[in-house]
């Protein structure tokens, strides 16, 4: 599984740093971002589904 | 609502946000708007839309070439003339439009990114422990005027370098700003004097003797190698102090609120604080503080509404946040709900800039509050007083405590 920002829609929220802060981090103007390159460990799966159901902007996506 | 307006009849086409029921409990309104047109109208304020769906809401939102964001509080009439023209408008970044909006976002986002919040967080716990300590012990407190109010207004203050003492004033501002909205327009002109002469002093202060905040901060910024309009530094440091108290304070308010007629969520919350982040979110959800407006740039088809050239929108967050083809149980506060995709901040380019900072304060407020209060419940329901206009918290909010 691997999780991706499109960084055009996102605007900020913060959801998915808070929810699932090993997969997502935020930048030094508070937009998300993809820590590393976005590949999730099997056992972060969930998280990093719950971050992608929570953000505001579907700026999220996930690729299995 | 002021003395010349007449109590609305209809609200599908003649709602008014300052009636006395829907300052009351505005969500039976609007579920029954949602069902039955779901964009309401009304002449009042010279013209105005009201989407109650989050669909209508968020396409209103993300849309900045049909609808503008030079002044977002409603008013009486027309703005016309009176609002100064997009991009900058009068508070940026709130009030400009693309593409100048993005430079005044950008500048100020630094300040409010979560690593820069998290150095406040001391500052606020201090805060909340100084203004609970002297009711331990004690059998009332009002959450609203004891505590809630008090929060954010001194961190704003703080982060612009503006001294405590002068907290009652800031309060005085917003409600001038926010609530007297439907004060006569000669009125209103004469009530923003003093605010101008205040900011205007700090202002002064600050070029004499620049300190490490953000008052200092907007005075060196620069945009393309220019330092910022006069107007523009003045109307940002009006948005950080209007936007950054009574919105708060009533997300504070409203959880405690929903959580004294809550005892079970209490003990809940006490027993796995790790809920507390998902409770948040919930509250924000179900009690969404801020509404906001905009302004039809152009004559448009919405939906089979025909919007004209400065009819204004009411663009309600809160109503959207209850819709039940968006949420399931869109009318229950659950507040372990795991998926959670409300827009109590907004949606678009307009997101909350304080957002980090708003939930940062709501969380720190509530363990504090939690810390130090095993039982509590509302003294007298019908006591309990809402503020009037596009944010919505209580103000008057009496707790029985133990």
């Amino acid at each position: 599984m691997k999780v991706t920002i499109d960084s055009e829609k996102c605007q900020g929220h913060g959801r998915c740093f808070s929810l699932a802060p090993t997969l997502f981090d935020s930048d030094d103007l508070g937009q998300g971002v993809v820590i590393g390159d976005g590949t999730v460990p099997p056992d972060l799966e969930d998280a990093a589904r719950l971050a992608e159901q929570n953000c505001p902007e579907y700026a999220i996506t996930i690729t299995e | 609502m002021s003395e010349n307006t007449t109590p609305v009849s209809d609200f599908a086409t003649d709602f008014d946000h300052t009636d006395p029921a829907w300052v009351k409990d505005p969500y039976p309104i609007w579920d029954e708007l949602r069902e039955r047109c779901p964009v309401a109208h009304t002449e009042r304020y010279g013209g105005a839309w009201l989407p109650t769906r989050h669909a209508d809401v968020s396409a209103i939102a993300h849309d900045t070439e049909h609808f503008t964001s030079r002044t977002v509080v409603m008013g009486n009439g027309r703005p016309g003339d009176d609002a100064l023209p997009a991009p900058i408008g009068v508070a940026p970044p709130i009030t400009s439009d693309p593409p100048f909006h993005a430079q005044a976002r950008r500048l100020m986002q630094p300040a409010f990114a979560p690593k820069q919040i998290d150095l406040l967080e001391p500052f606020t716990r201090e805060l909340c422990a100084r203004l609970l300590d002297p009711f331990v012990g004690k059998d009332a407190i009002d959450a609203g005027e004891d505590y809630a109010e008090h929060i954010p207004t001194l961190v704003i203050a703080k982060m612009l370098g503006f001294p405590e003492e002068d907290e009652e004033l800031f309060r005085e501002f917003v409600h001038v700003i926010l609530e007297g909205i439907d004060a006569p327009m000669e009125e209103r002109i004469e009530a923003f004097a003093p605010i101008e002469e205040y900011f205007t002093a700090r202002i002064e202060e600050h070029m004499a003797n620049p300190q490490d905040d953000l008052t200092s901060y907007l005075l060196n910024a620069e945009l393309g190698g220019q330092p910022l309009e006069p107007q523009h530094i003045f109307g940002t440091m009006v948005l950080l102090i209007v936007a950054g108290i009574d919105t708060t304070w009533s997300a504070i308010g409203s959880s405690i609120w929903h959580l004294a007629q809550h005892p079970e969520e209490v003990a809940r919350l006490k027993a796995d604080p790790a809920l507390l982040p998902v409770a948040i979110e919930e509250f924000l959800r179900a009690y969404a503080p801020v509404t906001m407006a905009r302004l039809v740039k152009e004559d448009v088809d919405f939906n089979g509404c025909p919007m004209k050239v400065d009819d204004w929108i009411l663009l309600s967050f809160p109503s959207a946040n209850r819709d039940p083809e968006f949420f399931e149980d869109a009318d229950k506060v659950i507040i372990d709900r795991a998926v959670n995709r409300h827009a109590a901040f907004g949606l678009g380019i307009h997101r909350c800039l304080g957002s980090n900072l708003a939930r940062m304060e709501m969380r720190v407020a509530l363990e504090e509050f939690l810390a130090r209060f095993d039982t509590f419940s509302l003294a007298d329901p019908d006591a309990v007083t809402w503020s009037q206009g596009q944010v919505r918290g209580p103000r008057h909010l009496p707790i029985a405590l133990g």
